[in-house]
């Protein structure tokens, strides 16, 4: 790659979003402002190599774009064309933020405006992709596992809706952000998590996700520092993506915690994490994020899987539990508890839940209660929800381990207790 | 922007008694009637948050709808809502307002969501 290459690819990530955002507000015309920055882009291309890399690439493109656009506008024979160029020209309308510092960031707002709760969760996906991290209709599409017109269609119903609903460019008033904040952090972290979440195969395109949420976390971050749980979000992502290459092994299968290479583990991205969650709990405003980036912590920094503080590991999850009401996140804390203080303490828990009636077609309910079971020696009982969990499993891997604790207990149920 | 707000409820006798009295345009109804409709205090409210309230009314109940739909050329008439539900159409208001989220609150307001657990469909108008 050449050294302008390399500009122009360095600029289409730091820029791509920032230009788009500033058109949007500029135009008010969302595949304008995309079409714009996109023609900026190839202009880049041409003149670059030429005239060499700008000192200021940010402002060199936005300024092309800008001037495509009031050429498109120009040019165009539409009433309503012709008022969005008298309005470009009569300078920058700032919408109503209020904001503390006065000056918004464009791409707040369209993060904002993408993460809408009035467009649906795949929409605020999908449109978040497109217009501020840069990717392209296909890539989209081949990370969601949808047919390209399916995404394609996607997004043009979303950016009608933006426009024809009446859906406000800009960052949320005060009274509307902690919910709008929250909306805006779960978009990120579903974007991770369908990342992370992918196996072999589609592996490469979907690992490309963690890269993009961490990247949208950054900006997010850069712009709104005082929101802990915007830190505690990309604390979260780095702790957990720092153990991405030891997550699978030679033959593709999931490598579990316990089991992880720990010197395979990214070491500058459990600094770093570490580094963000320290500084956002300085900010003494507890949230989910924080919690679980506490307890992603707790793993990182343990050299060996017997140096775990599951004590802490426990009592985060309790804290987690209490902002999040969920069974999942109970279940979590049992495993925690059992090894902080032996499987008797976390069958209790699993038994309340069950009790419950929590969860009841969830696999990993009765796998855990049969694991409490088999390390107390209960190998009959063990064994009843060994069964149980394999009637509701689903994906293969587990199936195998499933079966072969199945066969162990069973082996030491015959042999008796004792053993 | 102008917005119809499309109320969605299970019939209840607080919106079925309550008088049909029609706000429209800005000036605020005043009187603090201890008889006025449930939904009155919240004309008040949102006209005082700067939401022109352009047009509304309460509908009769369901069991007096008629539905003409349009068949091979032909108009066919049925007695009855377009879809049998629980809930009905019970009334509308035309509204005009900066943006969805100024229509969302306005909605959120509305004694339909506030108070009868009902449900509000928002409809961006076409512009002329």
């Amino acid at each position: 790659m050449t050294h302008v290459e390399a500009a122009i690819t360095e600029a289409f990530k730091q820029e791509w979003g920032r230009v788009v955002a500033s058109l949007i507000r500029m135009t008010g015309d969302w595949d304008l402002a995309e079409e714009c920055t996109q023609d900026a882009f190839t202009t880049a291309l041409a003149r670059w190599p030429a005239d060499g890399v700008p000192d200021r690439p940010g402002a060199w493109l936005t300024t092309t774009a800008r001037n495509r656009a009031l050429d498109k506008l120009r040019r165009s024979k539409n009433e309503a064309a012709k008022l969005k160029e008298a309005a470009m020209l009569a300078g920058p309308a700032e919408p109503a933020d209020t904001g503390d510092s006065g000056v918004t960031d464009d791409r707040l707002r369209l993060i904002f405006t993408c993460c809408h709760p009035a467009l649906s969760l795949e929409a605020r996906v999908a449109l978040t992709l497109r217009t501020l991290a840069g990717l392209t209709t296909a890539e989209i599409a081949r990370a969601f596992l949808v047919p390209e017109p399916t995404m394609a269609k996607r997004l043009v119903r979303a950016k009608g809706k933006i426009r024809d609903a009446g859906i406000p460019y800009r960052v949320p008033p005060a009274h509307l952000l902690p919910d709008r904040m929250s909306g805006v952090l779960a978009v990120l972290y579903l974007l991770f998590n369908e990342g992370y979440a992918a196996t072999a195969g589609t592996g490469l395109v979907r690992g490309d996700l963690c890269t993009e949420a961490i990247r949208l976390a950054r900006v997010l971050t850069g712009l709104m520092p005082a929101e802990p749980e915007a830190s505690g979000l990309l604390a979260l992502m780095l702790l957990t993506d720092a153990r991405r290459a030891a997550r699978l092994d030679a033959d593709g299968e999931v490598v579990t915690l316990d089991k992880q290479d720990r010197s395979r583990w990214d070491k500058a991205e459990i600094e770093e994490g570490i580094a963000l969650l320290d500084a956002a709990i300085r900010h003494r405003q507890t949230g989910q994020y924080q919690l679980q980036a506490a307890i992603a912590a707790c793993h990182a920094s343990a050299a060996d899987p017997a140096d775990t503080d599951w004590a802490e590991i426990a009592l985060l999850y309790g804290q987690l539990r209490r902002l999040v009401p969920s069974a999942v996140v109970e279940l979590n804390r049992a495993v925690a508890v059992a090894m902080a203080d032996g499987p008797a303490a976390g069958l209790a828990i699993v038994d309340a839940l069950d009790a419950d009636g929590q969860l009841p077609d969830y696999h990993l309910l009765a796998a855990t209660r049969a694991d409490f079971l088999r390390r107390l020696g209960r190998f009959d009982e063990a064994a009843l929800s060994y069964r149980k969990a394999l009637q509701q499993v689903a994906t293969e891997p587990e199936r195998r381990f499933l079966t072969r604790r199945l066969t162990e207990v069973t082996g030491q149920a015959q042999a008796g207790p004792e053993n | 922007m102008q917005y119809m707000l499309l109320m969605v409820a299970e019939p209840d006798d607080a919106l079925n008694e309550a008088e049909p009295v029609k706000v429209v345009g800005q000036q605020a109804p005043s009187a603090d009637d201890a008889d006025e409709p449930c939904w009155m205090p919240w004309a008040r409210e949102v006209t005082a948050r700067g939401v022109v309230i352009k047009d509304g009314a309460r509908l009769r109940p369901a069991t007096t709808a008629t539905t003409v739909s349009g068949r091979d050329g032909e108009a066919l008439l049925t007695d009855g809502p377009f879809a049998e539900t629980k809930e009905q159409i019970v009334g509308y208001n035309v509204i005009e307002c900066a943006d969805l989220d100024e229509a969302v609150d306005t909605a959120c307001r509305h004694p339909v969501v506030a108070q009868l657990g009902g449900r509000v469909e928002i409809r961006p108008i076409l512009p002329d």
